[in-house]
C-alpha cells in the first residue's frame, strides 16, 4: 500500500507514479498496448479492430479535455464537439491539398502542410475559440453554460454545413489532413526492417503515442497548482477566490486547455477515416463525449481513456452479442418491437444510442465514479485479499 | 525530524511596513434595509490580536466578508497594507496576504490535507501551466520547495497522521486546524480567525488558542478574531471591538470591555449606547 512505501524526498514523494507497483502494472499495460497489434492483425476483422482500437485513441484524447472541464473544474460543457470540428477543419485546411474547380479557382482551401503544423495548429485554434468564447460562458455557471455551449454546437454545425469552401458542405464533404510526418506516410501500409506493416497498425502506433503523451500532460497538470485551482474553483467557489484563486483565470485555462485536448481531437480522428463530412459534429457527438466522461469517470484522466474505450468499441460489442437472428430474439420478447416482415427491428446504432442513455443513467445512479471508481474496488479487494477489509 | 519554526518556514509571512497592517474607516454596509455594518472604524496593526465580539448577527462576518473583497461597503474606506482595497478582487486581497479561515468550514471536501494546505501556497507557486504539464525542472522544484513549507506548517499543527487524508473524512475539529494550515499556507500578513473555537471541546479549545499564540509569536502577524467563546478572547486579544446590530459599542482593552455596562446589556439584549470608534480611541 502506497502509504507503506520509503520516499526519500517529496519531489520522488510526489512524482506522477510514486510507487513501484503502479510503475510496474503500467508498463505492463503499455507493453501489451504496444503488442496488441501484432495479434490482431491475424483476425479476420483485425483491421477493424484495429481502427477502432485507434479511434477510441483519439476519443480518449478528447474524453480528457472535456473531464479537464468537467470533471476537474466543474464547468459542464456541452461545447465538445464544436471545439472537434474547429480542430477538424484547421487540420484538414492547412494539412491536405487545396481542390481546384474546373475554371482555376478554389473550391477548396488547402496548404498540404505538414503534421508538424496542423497538428498543433489545431489545437491552438480550438484553444483559441475556447478562450474567446471563455469570458461569454463564465458570467454563466451549471445549467446556463450547458446551455450556452449547446448553442455552440448549434451554431458550429450551421457553419460547417453552409461554408462550401472549407468543408466541401453536406453529402460532398472533403478529405481529411495527410498522416505524413518528416516524409513517412503513416496512412499507408509500408516495411520497416523487412517486417511488413499494415495502414492499420501503424495508424494504431501512432495515436497511441499520442494519447499516452497527452495523458501525461494532463495527469501532471492536474496534480499542479492549476489542477488544485480547477478543484477548488469546482468545490468551493468563493473559498477558493478568497485562497488567492482567480476564477475567471482558471475557468478559462481549464476551458481553453480542453478545447485545444479536443482539437487534436478533431485533428487526428478523421484522419483514420481520411475523410470529413460536416454533419459529424451533432449535439450526438458532444453526448458520446459526456458518456465517456460519466461512465469512465469524472475527474479522473485513466477513467476519461476507459470511458472513450467502452463507447467507441460498444457497437462492436453490440454486434458480437446481438449476432444476427439473435437480435430479433430479444425484440421478439419485448411486445410491440417484434419485428413481423424479418427486418431486425432496432439497428445495432439504434441499440447503441438507447444504451448509451441507459449506461449513462445507470452509472450516475449506481456507480458514480464511473469505470474507475469499480477498478479502484477491484484493486482495493486485491489488496486486502484474502480479508474483506 | 525537521524541527523548522514557522518563522523559518514562512519568511514571507508578517509585513515589514510601517502604519497600521489594516485601517477599516466608517464603513456601512446594508443590504436593503437592513443596516449590516453601521460605521466601524478600527485599526490593526503588525502583532496585535485585534478581536470583534457581539452578539449573533452583529455583523461580525459581515465585517470579515467587507476586509477580503466577499461584500463591497457602500460606504467608507478599507486599507491594507496602506493601499485602498474597497473595489480590490478577493483573490487579489489574498494574494497581497490576507488570510481567512471560515465559521462554517470551508475547505475543499475532495482533497486531501495536503492538497489544500498546497492551495493555501497558491499564489506562491510561480509556474505556468505549460511548465506544470511538462513537469521538468521549473514546476516540480516549486512544488518540493512549498511542500518542505506545508510540511512545517503540517508539523507545527500536528496534523502528520492525516496529511494524506481526505479532508471530507476527518473530525470537525481536525478540519478546523486544516482550515488554519490552510490559511497559514498563504504567507498572512494579517490573518483573519472568524470563530476558531466555534462547536470544540475544552481540550480542543485550548489547543486552539495555543496555535493562535504561537502564530502570533513565531510569525508576528497581525491577527483579527471574531470569536464567542469569552475566555479565548479574553485571554488571547490585545484590543476588544463590540458591536451590536451593526454599531460598535465599546473598543478597549479586555478588561475594559469585559467589565462595560453597554457591552453586557447589548449580550443581556438590554439597551445601550453606541459609542463613535474613531480611529484615535483605538489604543
Amino acid at each position: 500500500m502506497s502509504h507503506l512505501s520509503r520516499f526519500t524526498s517529496y519531489k520522488h514523494e510526489s512524482a506522477i507514479f510514486p510507487t513501484t507497483p503502479q510503475r510496474v502494472w503500467l508498463a505492463i499495460l503499455i507493453v501489451a498496448a504496444i503488442l496488441l497489434p501484432l495479434f490482431l492483425v491475424s483476425l479476420v476483422d483485425g483491421r477493424s479492430w484495429l481502427i477502432l482500437f485507434a479511434t477510441a485513441f483519439v476519443a480518449a484524447i478528447g474524453a480528457i479535455g472535456l473531464n479537464i472541464i468537467t470533471g476537474f473544474a466543474g464547468q459542464v460543457s456541452l461545447g465538445q464537439a464544436f471545439f472537434i470540428g474547429v480542430g477538424a477543419y484547421t487540420a484538414t485546411a492547412l494539412g491536405s491539398p487545396a481542390v481546384l474547380a474546373a475554371d482555376g479557382s478554389v473550391e477548396l482551401i488547402g496548404f498540404d502542410l505538414p503534421m508538424v503544423i496542423w497538428l498543433p495548429a489545431a489545437g491552438l485554434v480550438a484553444a483559441l475559440a475556447g478562450v474567446i468564447i471563455a469570458p461569454i460562458a463564465f458570467r454563466l455557471e451549471g445549467l446556463y453554460l450547458a446551455l450556452v455551449t449547446l448553442g455552440l454546437v448549434f451554431v458550429g454545425a450551421h457553419v460547417f454545413r453552409n461554408w462550401t469552401a472549407l468543408t466541401g458542405g453536406v453529402g460532398r464533404g472533403r478529405e481529411a489532413a495527410t498522416l505524413s510526418a518528416f516524409g513517412y506516410r503513416f496512412d499507408l501500409d509500408s516495411q520497416v526492417l523487412g517486417f511488413n506493416i499494415t495502414r492499420e497498425q501503424q495508424i494504431y502506433w501512432l495515436m497511441l503515442v499520442f494519447l499516452v503523451v497527452m495523458a501525461i500532460l494532463a495527469k501532471n497538470l492536474i496534480r499542479s497548482k492549476d489542477g488544485r485551482a480547477f478543484a477548488a474553483i469546482r468545490d468551493r467557489g468563493v473559498a477558493a477566490e478568497l485562497m488567492g484563486v482567480n476564477p475567471t483565470k482558471y475557468k478559462t485555462l481549464a476551458f481553453a486547455i480542453s478545447s485545444f485536448y479536443a482539437g487534436i481531437t478533431g485533428a487526428l480522428l478523421f484522419t483514420i477515416t481520411g475523410f470529413i463530412e460536416p454533419t459529424s459534429f451533432s449535439l450526438l457527438l458532444s453526448i458520446a463525449y459526456i458518456a465517456m466522461v460519466v461512465i469512465g469517470g469524472l475527474a479522473s484522466i485513466a477513467g476519461s481513456i476507459m470511458g472513450a474505450l467502452f463507447i467507441i468499441l460498444l457497437p462492436k460489442l453490440i454486434d458480437l452479442v446481438f449476432l444476427g437472428d439473435a437480435i430479433d430474439l430479444v425484440m421478439g420478447w419485448i411486445p410491440g418491437l417484434g419485428s413481423e416482415s424479418g427486418e431486425p427491428p432496432l439497428t445495432s446504432a439504434q441499440i447503441e444510442r438507447i444504451l448509451f442513455g441507459v449506461l449513462i443513467i445507470a452509472f450516475l445512479i449506481v456507480e458514480p465514479l464511473g469505470l474507475y471508481g469499480i477498478w479502484i474496488r477491484i484493486r482495493n479487494y486485491w489488496k486486502a485479499f484474502p480479508f474483506s477489509y | 525530524m525537521r524541527t523548522t519554526l514557522l518563522g523559518e518556514a514562512l519568511p514571507d509571512a508578517g509585513w515589514n511596513g510601517s502604519g497600521p497592517l489594516v485601517e477599516v474607516d466608517d464603513i456601512h454596509l446594508s443590504f436593503e434595509g437592513v443596516k449590516a455594518v453601521d460605521g466601524v472604524s478600527f485599526q490593526v496593526s503588525n502583532h496585535e490580536l485585534f478581536a470583534i465580539i457581539g452578539p449573533n448577527g452583529a455583523g461580525k462576518t459581515s465585517i470579515f466578508n467587507c476586509l477580503s473583497g466577499v461584500y463591497r461597503p457602500q460606504g467608507g474606506a478599507i486599507r491594507f497594507l496602506g493601499n485602498s482595497i474597497i473595489n480590490t478582487k478577493p483573490w487579489k486581497i489574498a494574494s497581497m496576504g490576507m488570510a481567512r479561515t471560515f465559521q462554517n468550514i470551508e475547505l475543499f471536501p475532495n482533497m486531501t490535507v495536503l492538497d489544500n494546505l498546497m492551495l493555501g501556497r497558491h499564489s506562491s507557486l510561480s509556474y505556468g501551466f505549460v511548465s506544470a504539464m511538462v513537469r521538468v525542472g521549473k514546476a516540480e522544484r516549486i512544488e518540493a520547495e512549498n511542500r518542505e513549507v506545508v510540511e512545517a506548517i503540517i508539523q507545527f499543527l500536528e496534523l502528520e497522521l492525516v496529511r494524506k487524508s481526505y479532508v471530507a473524512m476527518l473530525p470537525y475539529g481536525i478540519q478546523k486546524r486544516v482550515e488554519l494550515g490552510r490559511a497559514l499556507a498563504m504567507s498572512p500578513k494579517l490573518l483573519l480567525l472568524d470563530e476558531p473555537a466555534a462547536g470544540m471541546n475544552t481540550e480542543e479549545t485550548e489547543d486552539m488558542a495555543r496555535f493562535i499564540t504561537d502564530i502570533k509569536r513565531e510569525l508576528g502577524i497581525g491577527m483579527i478574531l471574531v470569536e464567542h467563546d469569552m475566555r479565548v478572547v479574553m485571554d488571547l486579544a490585545d484590543t476588544v471591538l463590540a458591536i451590536d446590530f451593526g454599531k460598535p459599542i465599546a473598543i478597549g482593552k479586555p478588561r475594559e470591555i469585559q467589565e462595560n455596562e453597554d457591552v453586557i446589556n447589548a449580550y443581556l439584549g438590554k439597551p445601550h449606547a453606541v459609542v463613535e470608534t474613531h480611529m484615535e480611541s483605538n489604543l
